[in-house]
């Protein structure tokens, strides 16, 4: 009998009802009295110098508040990269400045060169195209093997070098890496492109700078994943604003995957000009500014080389990549492809010796950060794929391959840094099998081939680093921020509770998953807790949502926070029924005395809380309010295996996706519901990935990709539905809910099975291919076919 | 500034607006009627998508002069009289159909025009009907289950919500 309350219930969703009737409050949705719009004048060439900006004809233009350009912002800081690398030589990365507007030079197409405030929206993008802008031209630089040429024009003229760093991760002795490719059996060499992406969230950044002249307060309302890393990165780098002057807002959020987690410039503006010109600034995005303003994922190109003894067991690992930074420096950018990327390199296996090498570069495109899984897609993409083409090379059964290797002990500790603490794979793969009906697969193959496609099968495993992240790890390789997070627990004086919390909702149904919790600690319904997210001004400080870490980490803080209230509770408890504390239980909502009959409700501990007449005030304070700060002691590794089928038109290299299967080890699941539609939503944006979509730059760095009718966002119809099972749990062993985290896993676990399946189509009719770079195209297929 | 004037949700409403206006600003600006949301600018979205005179129509493809005297609908006049969910805003929350929100309203504007046409789709007709609604959360997986179930049909055989 399925639960219907509590943890592993699947209550419906209470955001739903605003969603669905219209009542939704997204920041384009709000406006404040007298507010002016802003226009960007964004750059339309890649790299140029700029020689002067005249905006006098501008500034007279009806309704025209003022015009910024870069030198407005001289005088504050530019935008921080939260993250710092160490290359292979002990040498700090490269770290450009970042300005808030363009000073001297135009480094990507969509920079912001000048912002126009005006009365209303017209009016300023009206005067921005009576801005006269003096350019000279410099040469673009676009792909990374270009940047990286010993006369590479520069990105940076102060940089020695478009090379970000260069760093090494896992065995760094080159002779011991290549001994052991020299002694191998066999060894598997892949090179492979993992395209360049947008996150495309369907809601459309917008920010709102408003000023108090009253209070010296500022309110930036924003459409952010994490207001209070916003707040402190603005405010401590950016503006050198006081963080309690200053009050971020993210209500509620259409949408990230990542992309809304970064401080972008466009907030610091907004707050900025709203101080300067004396009435609130806002900022809504179009479609066409986010594709060329949102910072983009993946974009990494890289060799991977798989050595194998004769009894086909995985020897050792090597990779060599490269990746896009872009022209300057986003939040968690060189994160992304070091320390997110790298240290799941070993993935589900017990290579016993791993080595990556990577390369970030920049150059003249927007910049590179995280998108839904952040560096683990990248990772699970080239192991996953190697391991794919090593099957077929050695005549091995893929699916047998990856069992001999898999580990199979817990803990294990990788040769790239991490420990997983807990998992199962066999029994994730056992499931696979099962939910994918793989014995079933060769007659739909047969029925395929009677209607002329050729029908493929592909798999892969995927394990990640989530519950991002241990504040000490993540220091020591470079994070310059703690990644705990925070919770209040307000018990109000009549029983109902409001949880603040540090993590923030933008489609994860935070609202009614995190009150399941606390409700079923206490045993009191649901519907007496209410979170509060997304503003600074009502939250403790708490480092957001992303890489999977809201209940993992934030829901950690949570039932610390809970069980300090249900102790002290007890304390009252214990004090009305004139018991010992330590006979108090709680069961339902109710204080017992063990092994007698009496007992006191949920709502009488709470209202004496607050109306303290009976009450032992030498020994407790009044009132029913704590909070806890978590930081994890571990990440937490969601695995899993993923299946695709697809068929390929032979006459035109279209794929479908028949049937997509995911077997997922989450841990211990708060709601199931939810889970599933996390994975679906995954498989949808890792299918897009593997089949549709690609930001496309030309040699002189136009985006070419920069519009919806560009760029291919999965359609409903380019999807199937989906076969998702959880039932696998191995319970994460350091938190207290035994919860993993379930975001990125269907974006990270499914590229690979979708490849393979193509691949495994293309052999199956004769086709001698083995790799084809994503998005798998109709005209990439056909022209792999037919090469 | 010229005036317009239309019904929507069965209420007289009236404005200036520019030549430029869109339709999508000016129920999202003028009559704050923000449910109906912009998710991009080449009318592929469909986010903005309201009923014109009993047709799907989005609304960030027309000029709010072009709709002077027409009945339009949008998210916000979908409930039930007493304010509870209608059938398929009902069968959205059921089945789990929308994760951020952001692109429901058109969502739910788009499905209610395909049953009317088209009250028992199959899965392939409800995709197909789709083409022109992104949704970048859900992977369309409870979105068609929702739309089929508000149908009437029977979704206990398609996999877990």
């Amino acid at each position: 009998m399925p639960k219907d309350n509590g943890i592993g219930a699947s209550p419906k969703r209470r955001e739903d009802v605003r969603f669905l009737t219209g009542a939704g409050n997204y920041t384009d949705d709000i406006n404040v009295n007298g507010q002016a719009h802003v226009h960007f004048l964004r750059a339309d060439v890649a790299h140029a110098a700029i020689n002067s900006i005249d905006t006098s004809a501008a500034e007279t233009m009806p309704g025209v508040v003022k015009i910024f350009t870069g030198a407005d912002f001289a005088e504050v800081g530019g935008i921080p990269c939260g993250w710092g690398v160490t290359d292979r030589h002990g040498n700090p990365q490269q770290e450009p400045r970042h300005p808030i507007i363009a000073h001297d030079t135009i480094r990507h197409v969509g920079e912001i060169v000048a912002a126009v405030v005006a009365d209303t929206l017209e009016q300023a993008r009206d005067a921005a195209e009576a801005i006269e802008l003096s350019l000279s031209d410099k040469p673009a630089v676009v792909s990374m093997g270009a940047a990286l040429a010993e006369d590479a024009t520069k990105v940076h003229e102060d940089l020695t070098s478009n090379l970000c760093y260069d760093w090494v991760f896992g065995n760094p002795d080159d002779d011991a890496v290549q001994a052991a490719f020299d002694s191998a059996a066999h060894v598997t060499t892949l090179e492979l492109v993992n395209n360049r992406l947008v996150a495309n969230p369907m809601e459309p950044r917008v920010a709102i700078g408003d000023y108090s002249r009253a209070t010296d307060e500022h309110t930036l309302y924003t459409t952010s994943q994490n207001p209070h890393v916003i707040r402190l990165l603005m405010c401590a780098f950016v503006l050198g604003l006081p963080e309690h002057k200053v009050r971020v807002i993210a209500p509620d959020v259409g949408g990230g995957f990542g992309s809304k987690i970064f401080h972008y410039a466009e907030e610091a503006f907004c707050t900025f000009a709203a101080k300067a010109c004396g009435r609130a600034v806002k900022w809504t995005s179009t479609r066409a500014e986010a594709f060329i303003s949102d910072a983009h994922g993946r974009d990494h190109v890289t060799k991977i080389e798989l050595a194998l003894d004769a009894d086909n067991n995985f020897t050792a690992l090597r990779t060599n990549t490269m990746a896009n930074m872009g022209a300057y420096l986003s939040t968690f950018s060189t994160s992304v492809p070091s320390y997110l990327h790298g240290t799941l390199m070993a993935g589900n296996y017990k290579t016993p010796i791993v080595q990556v090498n990577v390369k970030t570069v920049f150059t003249n495109t927007v910049p590179v950060d995280a998108y839904r899984g952040a560096g683990r897609p990248e990772a699970t993409f080239q192991l996953e794929r190697v391991i794919d083409k090593a099957a077929r090379e050695l005549g091995a059964d893929p699916i047998a391959l990856r069992r001999q290797n898999f580990i199979t002990e817990f803990p294990y500790e990788t040769p790239v840094a991490l420990t997983y603490d807990t998992g199962d794979y066999v029994a994730t793969m056992d499931k696979l099998e099962q939910v994918a009906d793989v014995a079933g697969f060769a007659a739909r193959r047969a029925e395929s081939e009677k209607n002329g496609k050729l029908r493929g099968f592909g798999i892969n495993c995927y394990i990640e680093a989530c519950g991002i992240a241990p504040s000490n790890i993540v220091g020591m390789l470079g994070a310059r921020a703690g990644l705990y997070d925070a919770a209040t627990v307000r018990v109000n004086a009549t029983g109902s509770i409001s949880v603040m919390v540090g993590a923030h909702s933008h489609g994860q149904g935070h609202e009614t998953s995190f009150p399941q919790v606390v409700a079923d600690m206490i045993g009191i319904d649901e519907s007496m807790v209410d979170i509060v997210h997304g503003d600074t001004g009502r939250v403790p400080f708490g480092m957001g949502t992303y890489g999977s870490r809201s209940i993992a980490v934030c829901g950690s803080a949570m039932v610390r926070a809970t069980e300090k209230i249900i102790n002290k509770a007890k304390k009252i408890a214990a004090h009305l029924m004139e018991a010992s504390d330590a006979d108090i239980e709680l069961k339902d909502g109710q204080f017992t005395v063990a092994g007698t009959d009496k007992s006191v409700a949920w709502g009488d501990v709470c209202l004496t809380a607050y109306v303290p007449h009976n009450y032992p005030l030498e020994e407790l304070e009044p009132g029913l309010e704590e909070t806890a700060f978590y930081d994890p002691a571990n990440f937490t590794y969601p695995a899993g295996a993923y299946a695709c089928e697809v068929e390929v038109d032979p006459d035109t290299g279209k794929v479908s996706i028949e049937r997509f299967s995911a077997a997922d080890d989450f841990g211990n699941i708060i709601n199931p519901m939810i889970v599933d539609g996390q994975v679906h939503g995954g498989l949808g944006q890792g299918i897009g990935q593997a089949l549709l979509e690609n930001a496309a730059y030309d040699e002189d760095g136009q985006l070419l990709s920069a519009s919806f009718m560009d760029y291919a966002m999965p359609r409903a119809d380019d999807v199937p539905f989906y076969q998702v099972d959880h039932s696998c749990q191995t319970p994460c062993t350091h938190n207290p809910l035994g919860v993993k985290g379930c975001g990125e896993a269907g974006a990270i676990g499914s590229p690979p099975a979708v490849v393979n399946a193509v691949i495994d189509a293309l052999q199956s009719g004769g086709k001698d291919v083995t790799h084809i770079d994503m998005p798998l195209s109709p005209a990439r297929v056909w022209a792999a076919m037919n090469g | 500034m010229a005036k317009v004037s239309m019904t929507v949700n069965g209420k007289a409403a009236s404005g200036d607006v520019e030549g430029r206006t869109l339709l999508s600003s000016f129920l999202r600006e003028q009559l704050g009627l923000t449910g109906t949301h912009v998710g991009c600018d080449t009318s592929q979205c469909g986010a903005c998508v309201v009923h014109v005179d009993g047709k799907a129509v989005k609304a960030c493809t027309m000029l709010a002069l072009e709709a002077e005297g027409a009945e339009v609908a949008t998210i916000e006049g979908q409930a039930n009289a007493d304010g509870s969910l209608n059938t398929i805003q009902q069968a959205f929350q059921d089945h789990h159909g929308l994760q951020c929100g952001f692109c429901t309203p058109g969502m739910v504007m788009s499905a209610a025009a395909l049953l009317k046409d088209n009250p028992k789709p199959t899965e392939a007709e409800v995709r197909d009907y789709l083409e022109g609604n992104l949704c970048r959360c859900t992977g369309y997986h409870n979105i068609v289950k929702a739309i089929m179930a508000a149908s009437g049909q029977d979704v206990s055989s398609i996999a877990a919500e």
